[in-house]
């Protein structure tokens, strides 16, 4: 059967635009060798000094567990908020479904840096009542993130929910299984796949926010990617560099293993 | 009737936390910020007659809005070439281009935004390079300017820009543009007069969602702009936090959501949600 292919002049276009993509990537790894404290090209020698200081500079690790603490927090609520809500409206097929799903999106939708205004108004009005919950808080922060990353892990939830036969779900129903059997024992399972990449997907988006927290957080709760927006603005870290390459291959990886599994599960 | 009663109350019960969640940690505060956007640092509309008077607003909108418009064209001319070859490519070239949209999607804003310093600031590689053939002698300005600001946010939004253009692509019926080139069309022809009119919906929505995201952007511009050229996300930012004048942030945010929200409403017209994805 003949396929329709693109020609010359479209690979060549792509080319480009693929090294485009891939040009800055590539580009931290020389700068993450260099022995320069600063941020040059190695000339000459190749050290992995910026590498070492990751390790040993308290700062990074300590907020490496934060970053971890606040994701996991934060996409333990999303994902539990965002599955009752995605069963409500599967199961029970609510009126005004479309509005209130539309609601839910909204953080998705509205600038990043709405959101963020939005979201230090409450926490600094929260200060107020708890210095647990309130602006600078690692608390704050992961009821800030949870906010942020909800919409997606509906999103997913909801999508797996719609490939999901309806019929499973009315036999169930049929021979006398409660509402709480019914979600519990026979869609859950049938969506565990759903509820996993929700979960994860929510726990990434938290690990790499970095709009919403720059409006929350001042010296307290200082999560990556806020280290990292430190060192980038005033005198740029070479470690910056270093820290880069390492979540540049650990992309790389989780993005190999999940195309692999993607097409075992396709080919099986 | 005990039935849909307690179907009702499942369905309360199932949706209402999330729903109280966001009610009370993202509409009321965003209901907040609007009071504040009319009561600081004075009750009244002071704040908004200051955005059509303020010369360093208006300059930062249509800065902005400039930005947006040049980096949607580049972005979205940029993402079709590449995702014609992803949804039309041999397995291989499939591959390939997956790989390159979908590793610069999934890593952090922060790490690109450094990656493009790390090639076009004084001392990276483009300057060091140039430098040591002798190109020029002294170093280019390639970022702290608008032209590095354009270049981070055509390399972040690129990837957004992929996914419409891709559903768009793949709903298309193929036996079109084979019939195309079976009756003599050239290749060139075929792509303009035949394939680029059928993904018409795909290019709407895929410039519109990046316009409305460089609306808001705020860290590429931040890094790669160096102060020099701030975009609305920033001047919100600089005036919550560095002159502290509440109120002009927050008029500014309400006017940038109420826009998003008069584009987003554009954008389903045209488009229908499923063929964003």
């Amino acid at each position: 059967m003949p396929t329709y292919r693109p020609g010359p002049v479209s690979l060549i276009l792509a080319v480009l635009v693929a090294l485009f993509l891939l040009m800055p990537l590539l580009a931290v790894i020389p700068v993450s060798l260099t022995p320069s404290r600063m941020l040059a090209m190695p000339t000459g020698e190749l050290s992995l000094r910026h590498y070492r200081s990751l390790v040993e500079d308290p700062r990074w690790l300590q907020s490496i567990l934060l970053s971890i603490r606040i994701g996991i927090v934060s996409s333990a609520i999303s994902t539990m908020l965002a599955l009752c809500f995605s069963l409500g409206v599967w199961m029970f097929q609510p009126r005004f479904t479309a509005m209130l799903v539309g609601f839910v999106l909204l953080p998705m939708v509205v600038p990043p840096v709405v959101s963020a205004v939005t979201l230090y108004f409450l926490l600094t009005s929260l200060s107020g009542v708890s210095s647990f919950f309130g602006y600078d808080t690692w608390l704050g922060v992961a009821m800030a993130h949870s906010v942020m990353t909800v919409p997606f892990a509906t999103v997913l939830i909801l999508v797996s929910l719609s490939q999901l036969d309806r019929r499973i779900d009315l036999a169930a129903r049929g021979l006398g299984a409660s509402v709480w059997e019914r979600a519990t024992r026979v869609i859950m399972p049938n969506i565990k796949f759903g509820i996993v990449t929700a979960a994860l997907l929510s726990f990434v988006l938290s690990w790499e926010e970095i709009g919403v927290t720059l409006f929350i957080t001042s010296v307290n709760a200082i999560t990556l990617p806020r280290l990292m927006w430190m060192g980038l603005r005033d005198n740029i870290d070479p470690a910056i560099a270093a820290l880069s390459v390492i979540l540049i291959i650990i992309t790389v990886l989780v993005l190999a293993v999940r195309s692999a599994v993607v097409r075992l599960r396709a080919g099986g | 009737m005990r039935g849909v009663l307690s179907d009702r109350m499942g369905a309360a019960l199932l949706m209402a936390p999330l729903l109280l969640f966001l009610v009370l940690a993202y509409a009321w505060p965003f209901l907040g910020v609007v009071k504040w956007s009319f009561t600081l640092p004075t009750p009244g509309l002071g704040q908004y007659e200051a955005l059509l008077t303020d010369d360093l607003v208006q300059s930062v909108f249509i800065r902005t809005l400039r930005i947006a418009a040049i980096v949607t064209v580049v972005s979205v001319a940029a993402a079709y070439a590449i995702t014609v070859v992803w949804v039309r490519g041999t397995p291989a070239q499939r591959l390939i281009a997956e790989f390159c949209i979908l590793v610069p999607f999934w890593i952090s804003v922060l790490t690109r935004a450094f990656g493009w310093v790390a090639l076009l600031s004084n001392r990276g590689l483009i300057n060091t390079w140039l430098q040591s053939i002798g190109f020029i002698s002294e170093p280019l300005t390639l970022v702290r300017n608008e032209l590095g600001v354009v270049i981070g946010m055509t390399h972040f939004l690129i990837p957004f820009a992929v996914f419409p253009l891709a559903s768009a692509m793949r709903s298309l019926d193929e036996r079109v543009l084979l019939a195309a080139r079976g009756l003599g069309s050239s290749r060139m022809r075929t792509f303009w007069t035949v394939f680029v009119p059928m993904t018409r919906s795909g290019i709407i929505g895929s410039a519109l969602i990046v316009f409305v995201f460089s609306l808001g952007f705020f860290v590429t511009p931040a890094i790669l702009g160096g102060g020099r050229s701030v975009m609305i996300a920033e001047l919100i930012y600089l005036r919550i936090f560095q002159s502290p004048d509440w109120g002009l942030g927050a008029a500014i945010s309400v006017v940038l959501v109420l826009f998003v929200g008069a584009l987003m409403a554009l954008l389903f017209r045209y488009v229908k949600p499923k063929q964003l994805v």
